[in-house]
């Protein structure tokens, strides 16, 4: 099957399934409201005259569950679009988009936010200081593999490693001399990852930025499948590597980085969504982006719906619920394509 | 466009260094359209090196490369790849990929950024795996096709390209006889029909069977150069490989044959060898002289 078959095919199925999953999410919830109700509302807040059910329907669902799901969705297709870039940067399928430094750096950023005071002073204070924070630790990567002109994926790699290890520590630094309890329960609650209480300005500050990303990176698809087969090869093909790389990495990025700002981190939906899609759709990142994108999207508005409705009233984190969820299931996985999963 | 008067490939006075190894040393190679070229040499001459010098895989720090009489470090990086494709001697990773997608990347840099292969460019690679009998196996992942067979494919996706100038380094390295021979007539046939071929080739034979020119490296440096009768005397033989051998017309192709003898012995190469003299007899064989650098194939 072509590409473009293979594309509108899964696309189609995931786009269905993101709509469907949205659904579903919009009317669950401490206020139960029926699905056509939400059809309705959802259309009528785009401009279209529709019947009215009530203020309190109408509220709930414009003013919290969607601003969270529209959040949830734009976290979704971030982390899995840059976990399938990464996972063809280094041409290895454990990569996930936390490997050059972008978690461990918006941890810093959100947890010297809270430990300042200043998240509480003013509601974007968080996300801003963990997107600095995550942009910054993947430059701080990327300078090192890339430190003397010479490139090396294989030390971007490392560098990772190292500063994902360096910034743990001054996270857990922090956290030991902190002598606020409720600021620790703070950082404990954002280290987890969740969605809850997401306005229109998550959305705002975040969706652009991963959007654009996102968009970058489908457009360099074609290059990143050339790369994956080597350096010389990408080399010989047409493709300025050096300039390639840099953008596809900056694009994911800030993708992740503006991902980890709105929702701490999301564990596991970066590196199973292009791995499972990838053993059902080969290996081409032009299908294999764009459906990680929409992949990404649904699964985590489908975790974060059990996540704030499992244990009523109060909710789960949706950043423990993936990797509850996504470990087992990737092990299994795993077991089960052992021989088909690309040799090491 | 050029005037057909340029030769397809024109390298002048080429260095490339790594750290303190001199990979390349002043390499002239002149490659004219329709012309199969064929480097030879032992290992670490600096072959592989050289054919990436000239499809600008690596840049070389001194001298000019020329492509049908453009200079290459004015061409882009798209028009280097819709005027020559190279075919490398290991085919590194592919990541899941069949062979057909493969040889469909082919078609990349013809294409424009929105675009994605049409009908036309699946139609070129199918040719392109038919004249390299892959199409057997187009469905078929690269991580389950033999060394050979992986080989053919990335040739097919060198003809998918469809350059002007093709590049084989040790193409038939992996080859089993029938195909060694199938595949450098196929080059052949190219070259007579529109192309020109420089290949790295290690078998001696078949290099002056099938090349139109023999350039002879070793250590970077061009030793000699010219018709295949010319440039394979015992004497060259000798005096780069370290190998005695016989050169006589093979009796069943016409073409030459070179029957090797035996390692020269040491005190014969004893010029060659200053400064090497921790050297063993035994790294005195054909290719067993030194691995190519890592820098140079990595």
């Amino acid at each position: 099957m072509g590409v473009v078959a293979r594309l509108a095919i899964g696309a189609s199925i995931l786009a269905v399934l993101v709509l469907g999953v949205g659904l579903v999410s919009l009317s669950m919830g401490p206020v139960n409201i029926p699905t056509s109700h939400v059809a309705w509302i959802v259309v009528s807040s785009l401009g279209v005259d529709t019947p009215d059910f009530g203020r309190t329907e109408q509220l709930v669902i414009e003013q919290i569950r969607l601003p969270r799901i529209i959040v949830g969705a734009s976290v979704g297709m971030a982390l899995g679009v840059a976990g399938a870039t990464m996972q063809g940067l280094f041409r290895n399928p454990m990569a996930d988009p936390g490997i050059i430094g972008v978690s461990a750096g918006g941890a810093l950023g959100a947890v010297i936010a809270i430990a300042t005071g200043m998240a509480g002073a003013f509601l974007l204070a968080l996300p801003l200081f963990a997107f600095v924070g995550a942009t910054a630790a993947a430059f701080l990567v990327y300078g090192i593999a890339a430190v003397g002109g010479h490139f090396s994926m294989a030390t971007l790699l490392l560098a990772g490693v190292a500063v994902n290890a360096f910034l743990g520590a001054v996270v857990s630094a922090i956290v030991l001399f902190l002598p606020d309890n409720e600021a620790l329960r703070e950082i404990l609650f954002w280290l987890a990852g969740g969605l809850d209480a997401r306005s229109w300005e998550h959305v705002r500050i975040a969706t652009p930025l991963i959007v654009a990303g996102t968009a970058v990176l489908l457009l360099m698809a074609r290059d990143l499948n050339l790369l994956m087969l080597g350096d010389d090869e990408a080399r010989s093909m047409g493709v300025r590597v050096g300039v390639t790389r840099a953008v596809l990495l900056s694009a994911a990025c800030l993708g992740t980085g503006a991902a980890v700002a709105v929702s701490g981190t999301i564990a596991f939906v970066g590196l199973v969504t292009p791995h499972v899609l990838r053993l059902i759709m080969g290996p081409d990142n032009r299908v294999l982006i764009p459906l990680s994108a929409l992949g990404g999207a649904a699964f985590v508005i489908l975790a974060d719906t059990v996540a704030r409705t499992i244990i009523q009233p109060a909710e789960f984190r949706v950043g423990v619920l993936t990797a509850f969820v996504g470990a087992p299931f990737f092990i299994l996985l795993l077991i089960r394509n052992k021989r088909q999963v690309y040799s090491l | 466009m050029t005037e057909p008067s340029n030769p397809a490939v024109d390298a002048h006075d080429v260095s490339y260094a790594v750290d303190a190894a001199q990979l390349l040393d002043r390499i002239d190679l002149r490659a004219e359209r329709g012309q199969f070229v064929g480097l030879i040499g032992p290992n670490g001459a600096g072959k592989s090196t050289l054919l990436k010098a000239i499809s600008r895989i690596l840049r070389y720090q001194a001298g000019a490369v020329w492509l049908e009489g453009a200079d290459l470090a004015s061409l882009s990086a798209k028009e280097v790849a819709t005027t020559l494709a190279l075919v490398p001697q290991i085919a590194p990773y592919t990541q899941g990929f069949t062979a057909f997608e493969l040889v469909v990347m082919g078609r990349y840099p013809h294409l424009g950024r929105f675009q994605v292969e049409g009908t036309a460019d699946s139609r070129i690679a199918r040719e392109a795996m038919e004249l390299t009998e892959t199409d057997e196996f187009s469905t078929r992942t690269l991580e389950t096709l033999s060394g050979g067979e992986r080989q053919r494919v990335f040739l097919a996706r060198a003809v998918a390209q469809q350059p002007r100038i093709l590049l084989l380094d040790e193409p038939t390295s992996n080859l089993d006889i029938l195909h060694q021979l199938k595949i450098l007539t196929l080059v052949k046939e190219l070259v007579d029909e529109h192309l020109t071929a420089v290949a790295a080739i290690h078998d001696l034979n078949l290099a002056a069977r099938f090349c139109d020119r023999l350039v002879l490296l070793n250590r970077g440096r061009v030793v000699t150069e010219g018709a295949p009768a010319e440039v394979l005397t015992p004497a060259t033989i000798e005096s780069t490989f370290g190998v005695t051998a016989a050169v006589h017309p093979d009796p069943a192709t016409g073409t030459l044959m070179i029957s090797l003898i035996a390692p020269a012995d040491e005190a014969r190469r004893a010029p060659r060898a200053v400064g090497r003299t921790a050297d063993s007899p035994a790294t005195a064989r054909v290719g067993g002289e030194r691995d190519e650098p890592a820098g140079a194939v990595g």
